[in-house]
């Protein structure tokens, strides 16, 4: 499909909330979306339909509601594994969240793998749901926790990987495809490539990159790959962890209980077969189902378009910032190894008095360290003031934003 | 953007000039503390002589409403005696700069606004319990510490 900036302002219509009015009936311009998204009308009625008409928990009655439940489900698992080209949906593993799911490596895999003086490498630019997990486990273990660096534009120095990977005492590497605060895009296939040489298993977070790009797992060949379903148009709690098959069949489960055992004894349990090893306790039915049509959506309109929207709104919206006295920007300059993410500076405003001055503007964006304390303190920051892009928004939305920055320059008298 | 209910001349020129920045040479008290969520982050120093605040300085990084908050604190506990600094309240601080309604509209901005006053609560709290045996002032200090937002 042919998408045009038309197509992309007709999507708008499906968000009910982008009609809303904020603070002093200022027009929502809601630049948020690293943090999540808004949900179409496809989805928000998905969910209504399936509590109205189908509600029932799956995997075990045989009447028809809960037929009907199961099926919606797996048919979810299927079309998450269609979407990333997986090629066996049993390898899909349904999560609250991408946190969730590093959580579960670090704890199933990382407890059975990781040894004394075992180094486990991340990076800089992590979101800390991809640090403290290793922290907790690399210090039970005694093992160690090394970070790739960022350079000065805000990419990986990868000679430091090489150096690491050399000691032969890595076990994984775990990092970002995409920086939530940078934008950077990670040079995924050079690390996974370095990785396999020296037999490393490799932990990829999608959180940022899933939403906004093709991402194709059997290309990859990475071993873990974790993302949200919230920053995708999807609901909150929902979330997918996927892992090649002979590391989820050898990994012990994560949590116990109902829907992940085989037979349960009194004092021994043999397990599920994948994925529902990893799924213990009632999933959030209604959020995977509703999940599904968000990820129609996306098909509908095409990955490819979509990164290519959102690159046409950060290339806009960098060369209006640039031109603005004051302003820090961070991350690579060049946009075509960024996603649609920037993050900033305003003269030495600090980012919660501009967020609240602009959000009277109606402007949404995110001020503070966004997860990432590691990287500020890389970049000798307290916080910065980060707009994100998605399908939804336009030039002229980044335009108010550009303006609301004059609100903020007036009010600091700068 | 004139009448601005949050950022007023005074606000913005205290976020430029703070007063009472800096750091104490070995201070009888040093307190720190962070707002998790938006990176606000401050060292309180005091020091404390005959029941009084001698000296006071802060030091740290924050929006613009922690900078002036925790000037106008500091300006208004300085030489005051420990028996009326226990009993400080968030109310009296906030009208001195006019932020009283932030209680109700920003329940996330409320939150810079009293970080140093909960460093204060906090930083005194343990003066009160070791070296005035004052148990029970210690023990509200905290609580109010606690609960401030």
């Amino acid at each position: 499909m042919q998408a045009t900036s038309e197509t992309f302002e007709d999507l708008r219509k499906d968000f009910p909330i982008l009609n809303r009015r904020v603070r002093d009936d200022k027009k929502l311009v809601y630049l948020d979306n690293a943090a999540t998204t808004q949900k179409p009308n496809q989805v928000i009625d998905a969910i209504t339909n399936y509590y109205k008409n189908h509600n029932s928990n799956i995997h075990r009655a045989v009447h028809a509601l809960a037929e009907e439940s199961t099926e919606a489900f797996e048919a979810t698992r299927d079309k998450v594994a269609k979407f990333l080209n997986v090629k066996d949906s049993r390898e899909i593993v349904f999560i609250r969240g991408t946190t969730e799911g590093i959580n579960l490596v670090s704890y199933a895999w990382g407890r059975d793998n990781v040894k004394e003086g075992d180094i486990i490498v991340t990076t800089e630019y992590e979101h800390h749901s991809n640090i403290v997990p290793w922290q907790l486990l690399t210090q039970e273990k005694k093992a160690q926790l090394k970070y790739i660096d960022i350079d000065n534009n805000g990419e990986l120095i990868m000679e430091q990987l090489d150096d690491y990977l050399n000691t032969g005492k890595v076990k994984l590497v775990t990092f970002s495809h995409m920086s939530n605060v940078l934008g950077t895009i990670s040079p995924v296939k050079e690390i996974i490539s370095k990785c396999r040489s020296a037999g490393v298993k490799v932990l990829i977070d999608g959180a940022q990159s899933v939403p906004h790009m093709k991402v194709d797992l059997t290309d990859l060949d990475s071993d873990f790959y974790v993302f949200s379903g919230h920053k995708m148009l999807g609901p909150t709690g929902v979330g997918v962890l996927w892992a090649k098959k002979e590391i989820l069949e050898k990994m012990s489960p994560f949590l116990a209980g109902g829907d992940m055992i085989r037979e349960v004894h009194k004092y021994e349990t043999t397990w599920n077969d994948l994925p529902y090893k990893f799924e213990a306790g009632t999933p959030n039915i209604a959020d995977v189902i509703g999940f599904a049509k968000a990820i129609e959506y996306l098909e509908k309109i095409g990955m490819d378009n979509i990164r290519n929207h959102e690159l046409e709104l950060t290339k806009y919206a960098l060369e209006k910032m640039k031109k603005i006295p004051g302003i820090t920007l961070y991350g690579t300059k060049e946009p075509e190894k960024r996603g649609g993410v920037i993050s900033f500076n305003f003269n030495d405003v600090h980012p919660h008095d501009v967020g609240t001055i602009i959000d009277k503007e109606g402007v949404a964006i995110r001020s503070g360290h966004h997860c990432a304390q590691v990287l500020m303190e890389k970049l000798n920051v307290a916080a910065t003031n980060r707009a994100s892009f998605y399908i939804y928004n336009t030039k002229e939305e980044i335009d108010v934003l550009i303006s609301s920055l004059q609100h903020v320059a007036k009010v600091f008298k700068l | 953007m004139s009448g601005d209910p949050i950022y007023t001349e005074m606000i913005i020129e205290y976020s430029r000039n703070p007063s009472n920045y800096g750091k104490l040479e070995n201070p009888q008290i040093t307190r720190h503390d962070s707002n998790p969520l938006c990176g606000d982050s401050i060292d309180l120093y005091l020091n404390i002589n005959d029941n009084r605040i001698s000296d006071v300085k802060f030091d740290g990084k924050g929006c613009a409403i922690c900078m002036a908050c925790s000037s106008v604190l500091t300006e208004m506990i300085k030489g005051k005696d420990l028996s009326d600094v226990k009993k400080f309240q968030k109310d009296e601080l906030l009208s001195e700069l006019g932020l009283e309604h932030l209680i109700k509209t920003s329940p996330v901005r409320i939150k810079c606004a009293l970080l140093s006053l909960k460093a204060l609560k906090y930083g005194i709290y343990s003066y009160f319990a070791e070296k005035m045996n004052d148990i029970e002032s210690a023990g509200n200090l905290k609580e109010e510490a606690s609960n401030l937002y």
